[in-house]
């Protein structure tokens, strides 16, 4: 009988057996480790919960009461006589890459990650192993993405000329990671920066964990309107369009997020600015990363794993797609619409078994 | 470049009317007036020449671009349009240049006395010196589908508003046959004198649904609220042909279609009358076929369309004749501001004077008292090969494009059947990465026939569930096509249906579009084909 390998991938999530635990599961297991605190990798309801330190405080504020157990990068946990140990993916604030070790055999489960230092996570580190299980979001050569120093350039420039022609500025981002990511970006010369409470919630917990955040206002009823016409409204992708967004009026609304890269994309959203910023690694990012781990095999799982697991075979890799683990979905998320999804208070929709975070998915009333 | 590649990005980047009439007007002032020219000529649908074909473009582009071809397929179906998938798969630009709109045409219209292998190193050269922006917009231009989300009565609205001039002067000055080379900014602008082109047609005046953008039409009630009393209008048979201008001046003839295509030699039956008529007349009218003196189904006309040589078989097969409704000019003199009924009486007089009645013949004005006599003599439309009933105001004036208010149409409700959806292929612009071309099956015994495709109908938020359903029900799939698990089922409606050698159910639908998800039907109680072929009267 051959080896059972050290991971698989289970209707649940993915498992190892031997350590008896799973990383990102979907449906409720004895034993999770997390790999961020994004809603489609950190479900509720597991009886045990292992992450970052930095995921710690998003956690308890969106699961609520649950047992977790926070580590460094690096700190290695024993699980059943298996190693497992933490890196940074540089997605978001307290993402990191699972690495499982058992008797020399070594396998890395990447989360979602980004390979450009976007200066408020950690930056992506590559780790050395034998099977990489990599995300692959972004995984056609379309997706090239400009530095982010130019693009908030383009932000910031946007800002100003909203304000020389007296519009007001509503800048999009998912709540955990974008927002953070923008907000320590923005010129705050040009004015103060306004939050919507979903993402002032998240800052809010940030802090509680010692992050340090460029100041922000949170918007409440009472707030005056005219002062927040003067500054920049930072506001989640659920807002977009509604009634709250519209008292702000007129406004100029930009969207950021990497699906902004094709036209047919940004105009179905309809933003009057699109910023291609995302928080997933882009084409030359991913192989990069991948070659970089060293790996006898990489399995790929939620994007475009169709045509990424072909094109990293043809030039060489060992490449497998993942079926089991997201649905068999090579372009989930551009379009994703979950019928059924349930909504979270935050607007952010929970899809069980798809993958991609949420970002930029362009429901929740796009 | 860079200029027109900016205008295009700005014009992207808002929704609103009044921006993109101001990004218009800030591009009209900061180019040279040549760039104007060439700028009203592609968004008025007049393409430079094409000295490199697509495929052409493509394969280089793939060299270019240094990845397999099968991804940049597959990059294709993603992006869901080819000038950007290039755009994007481009290396970074290694120069820049300053050439502007005038001297890039000027550059791709001298391709004509190059070989293929110096057309090549130009396009090449040429990618490397601009920005991924700048490389889509000029992709554009290279492969002819200009397609801006700009309408040209915004674009007339923005020179409206910097020459000072009316948008309907010049509207009509922006039409027919002219060259970006040779006619002038000056020329465009200048204060009176609308045309020294003989061949140029006037802006076609088009009607506006009674239904307005619902699907549900209007009672006769309905109508008498809309319109007022039944005497105020003219009505006549709306034809379903090909909408053209004839003109005769100065001893030459010049047929137009609707498309601002200059269609003279395909109607080669029409030349006698038109030969006839007096100089500095011009006839708007329905072209069809026609036989024993009754007009035939569209698709009869349609096999003809799109022929270079119009050999004596088609010509025999299907004759055409027009059916005119209209007249602009009259002794070389615009009449557009005369009242409908006046024009009609002398449309009617030049009709009298022909030699070839069968040939030059008159849109029927329908007899009737009431809006509820008018609605039932529309029920007979489908006998008559028309679709529907037009109403013209009997005061109403001849007006530039499509106006609420004095010529509207009354469409006889679609046919429909109940289909079930089995194949679906990704849309393009800003439906790409969606699935949103569908195909339709009816049962044939345990069978489901494919019969028409679709693609519109639905609202985003449908189309997004459509989508999600497909991506998780995909049974096989065939290059860009999947084959879907037959399981929803839609109405679909369409104005015709005809038999068909070309299609496998053998039938052909005319304007098949979806009108409805039908949540409440199972697959099993989808229509059959028996149910198609009793539409077709067999």
């Amino acid at each position: 009988m051959a080896k059972k390998p050290l991971l698989e991938f289970t209707d649940r999530g993915i498992y190892c057996a031997q350590g008896k635990f799973y990383i990102d599961p979907w449906k409720p297991v004895d034993d999770a480790v997390i790999t961020h605190a994004h809603a489609d990798h950190a479900y509720w309801g597991h009886k045990h919960y292992l992450a970052h330190n930095l995921s710690r405080e998003v956690l308890l504020y969106r699961l609520g009461e649950i047992q977790l157990q926070t580590v460094e990068y690096g700190e290695k946990v024993m699980k059943n006589g298996v190693q497992v140990s933490l890196f940074p993916a540089g997605h978001v604030i307290g993402s990191a890459q699972i690495r499982v070790e058992y008797q020399g055999e070594v396998w890395v489960v990447s989360g979602d990650y980004k390979t450009e230092d976007d200066g408020i996570s950690t930056p992506f580190e590559p780790v050395k192993c034998h099977h990489f299980i990599s995300e692959c979001t972004f995984g056609m050569p379309v997706y090239q993405w400009r530095s982010q120093v130019e693009i908030f350039e383009d932000v910031n420039n946007w800002w100003r000329s909203n304000l020389h022609n007296g519009l007001a500025t509503v800048i999009v981002g998912y709540s955990l990671g974008k927002a953070q990511r923008i907000l320590q970006n923005l010129d705050l010369f040009n004015g103060k920066v306004y939050t919507h409470g979903v993402i002032e919630n998240t800052n809010e917990a940030l802090r509680r964990n010692g992050v340090l955040l460029n100041p922000t206002e949170r918007i409440t009823a009472e707030s005056n309107k005219d002062d927040v016409r003067k500054g920049i409204i930072l506001a989640p992708p659920s807002s977009v369009g509604t009634p709250w967004m519209r008292k702000f009026g007129p406004y100029s609304f930009g969207y950021c997020s990497g699906w902004m890269a094709l036209r047919g994309a940004k105009r179905r959203r309809a933003a009057d600015r699109g910023f291609v910023l995302s928080d997933h690694a882009d084409w030359d990012g991913l192989i990069s990363a991948i070659d970089a781990t060293g790996c006898e095999c990489v399995y790929l799982t939620h994007g475009y794993t169709a045509s990424f697991t072909r094109y990293l075979s043809e030039i060489g890799f060992n490449a497998k797609e993942v079926h089991t683990l997201y649905g068999n979905e090579e372009e989930d998320a551009p379009s994703q619409h979950p019928p059924e999804g349930e909504e979270f208070e935050n607007g952010e929709v929970k899809v069980s078994p798809s993958g991609g975070d949420l970002e930029g998915a362009g429901r929740a009333g796009i | 470049m860079k200029a027109f590649a900016q205008l295009f990005l700005s014009l992207d980047e808002t929704n609103k009317t009044n921006e993109k009439v101001k990004v218009l007007k800030d591009y009209f002032n900061s180019v040279p007036d040549t760039d104007k020219m060439h700028m009203l000529a592609l968004f008025t649908g007049r393409k430079p020449k094409r000295y490199i074909n697509s495929t052409q473009i493509r394969t280089w582009a793939m060299e270019v671009s240094n990845i397999p071809d099968w991804l940049f397929v597959e990059s294709y179906q993603v992006v869901g349009d080819l000038a950007e998938t290039m755009a994007l798969l481009m290396p970074q630009k290694e120069s820049t240049n300053e050439k502007n709109l005038t001297q890039w045409v000027a550059e791709l219209n001298g391709l004509g006395n190059k070989t293929e292998e110096e057309r090549k190193l130009w396009l090449i050269d040429s990618w490397a010196t601009l920005d991924s922006q700048e490389r889509f917009v000029f992709n554009k231009l290279l492969t002819g589908s200009f397609r801006v989300g700009v309408s040209q009565s915004l674009v007339i609205k923005a020179l409206a508003d910097i020459t000072k001039l009316d948008a309907a002067t010049l509207t009509h000055r922006i039409m027919g046959n002219w060259i970006p080379e040779t006619y002038t900014y000056d020329q465009l602008v200048q204060e009176s004198g609308a045309s020294d082109d003989i061949s140029r047609p006037y802006p076609f005046f088009l009607a506006y649904p009674v239904q307005e953008t619902s699907d549900k039409n209007k009672s006769a009630d309905e109508i008498q609220g809309l319109l007022g009393d039944a005497d105020q209008w003219q009505a006549e048979w709306k034809w379903d042909g090909i909408r053209a201008q004839m003109i005769k001046r100065d001893g030459k003839i010049f047929i137009w279609s609707r498309g601002e295509d200059l269609a003279t030699e395909k109607f080669p039956e029409l030349h006698p009358f038109l030969n006839e008529l007096p100089d500095g007349t011009v006839l708007d009218g329905e072209i069809l076929s026609f036989q024993n003196g009754l007009p035939m189904p569209f698709n009869v006309l349609q096999t003809r369309i799109g022929r270079k040589n119009l050999s004596k078989k088609i010509l025999e097969e299907s004759p055409v004749a027009v059916i005119a409704y209209d007249c602009l000019e009259f002794k070389g003199e615009d009449i557009r501001d005369k009242t409908q009924s006046g024009r009609r009486e002398i449309l009617e007089s030049l009709q009298a004077d022909i030699s070839y009645p069968e040939i030059f013949r008159l849109s029927a004005l329908i007899d009737f008292n009431s809006w509820g006599e008018l609605a039932e003599i529309r029920d007979q439309s489908r006998a008559m090969v028309a679709e529907g009933v037009m109403l013209k105001r009997k005061s109403a004036t001849y007006q530039v494009g499509r106006k609420r208010g004095d010529w509207w149409k009354w469409k006889i409700d679609p046919l429909s059947v109940d289909a079930v959806m089995i194949y679906a292929q990704k849309g393009h612009g800003r439906r790409a990465d969606l699935y949103t071309d569908y195909t339709f099956a009816v049962w044939d015994g345990d069978k489901l026939v494919p019969f028409a495709k679709a693609y519109s109908g639905l609202t985003d938020a449908e189309i997004n569930k459509v989508d999600y359903f497909i991506k998780r029900n995909t049974l096989e799939k065939f290059g860009p096509v999947r084959t879907v698990k037959p399981e929803l089922v839609f109405e679909i409606g369409f104005e015709g249906i005809n038999r068909s050698t070309r299609h496998k159910s053998g039938i052909a639908l005319r304007f098949p579009r979806i009108l409805r998800w039908r949540h409440d039907k199972p697959k099993e109680e989808a229509d059959t084909i028996d149910t198609l072929r009793a539409l077709l009267g067999e």
